[in-house]
């Protein structure tokens, strides 16, 4: 069996999924920000496999937007977790069925 | 570029994504999820891109890890009880799951070997960020800041 771009993509696709059915399917802030981390590695692995099989490696394109992606989605699970904690704070919950102050 | 490892990494890191979407205990999911990242990293190493393989050990399994733990560990109080679980996810995320295989094998062009490994040194990384990625750079640098700044302000205190 040799590595092909295909592999990578069904790998990644699978691991996206994944995130997707953690982000959807648990009822607690943390998992679904879990989900989400997951799905922006998915993205990073498409990234850095598409620039090894792409005709020119030689240029770091894929790898510049996968560092950009880590350092976002770094920012993203920081202000998430805070979030995660200022709402705890307040309703003494993580679940997210209860944080329906909102609801019309 | 080596099948094996590819395999054993694949099978890893797919393992531990289901152990981190679907186990129970919120620790052991974010136990889990380190397992999954640090199996993330070592694609990008077989890949040869081994300057993102170690930022991503850094970043995700040195502080986003340890920030999900931490935020275990303070939200602590509910965590023991039952919750339910949605399956209506598990149906949405296998349609999404088959319509991308469906696009992958669909797709003609995606079934080509990799040309041989790009030497890729830390070096050039530099160059080319601080080149023809300054913009993008600290506009990353700002919206760190931005963050820091706004993860500060959300858990402070409320003073009356």
């Amino acid at each position: 069996m040799t590595v092909t771009l295909q592999i990578f993509l069904i790998v990644s696709a699978a691991l996206f999924c994944i995130g997707l059915l953690a982000a959807l399917s648990r009822r607690h802030a943390i998992f679904i920000l879990i989900g989400i981390e997951m799905m922006l590695a998915a993205a990073n692995l498409n990234f850095i496999a598409f620039w090894r099989f792409s005709p020119e490696p030689h240029q770091p394109t894929g790898v510049m937007v996968a560092i950009f992606s880590i350092a976002i989605a770094a920012a993203e699970a920081a202000v998430g977790l805070a979030l995660v904690i200022a709402v705890y704070r307040h309703y003494r919950t993580t679940n997210v069925d209860q944080f329906d102050q909102l609801k019309g | 570029m080596n099948s094996a490892a590819f395999i054993v990494i694949g099978i890893l890191t797919l393992a531990a994504a289901l152990a981190a979407a679907t186990l129970p205990k919120l620790m052991h999911a974010a136990l889990s999820f380190a397992v999954t990242f640090l199996g993330i990293a070592a694609f990008f190493f077989l890949l040869g891109a081994e300057f993102v393989g170690l930022v991503q050990v850094f970043v995700y399994i040195g502080a986003v890890a340890v920030l999900i733990v931490f935020t275990i560990l303070l939200t602590r109080r509910d965590i023991e009880k039952d919750r339910g679980f949605n399956w209506s996810g598990v149906v949405v995320a296998i349609a999404v799951f088959g319509g991308l295989i469906w696009a992958i094998f669909k797709t003609q062009s995606l079934s080509g070997v990799a040309p041989e490994m790009p030497v890729l040194t830390v070096k050039h990384i530099g160059e080319v960020l601080m080149s023809g990625y300054v913009w993008p750079l600290l506009c990353v640098g700002l919206l760190l800041t931005a963050a820091l700044i706004g993860a500060l302000i959300l858990v402070m205190e409320e003073r009356k």
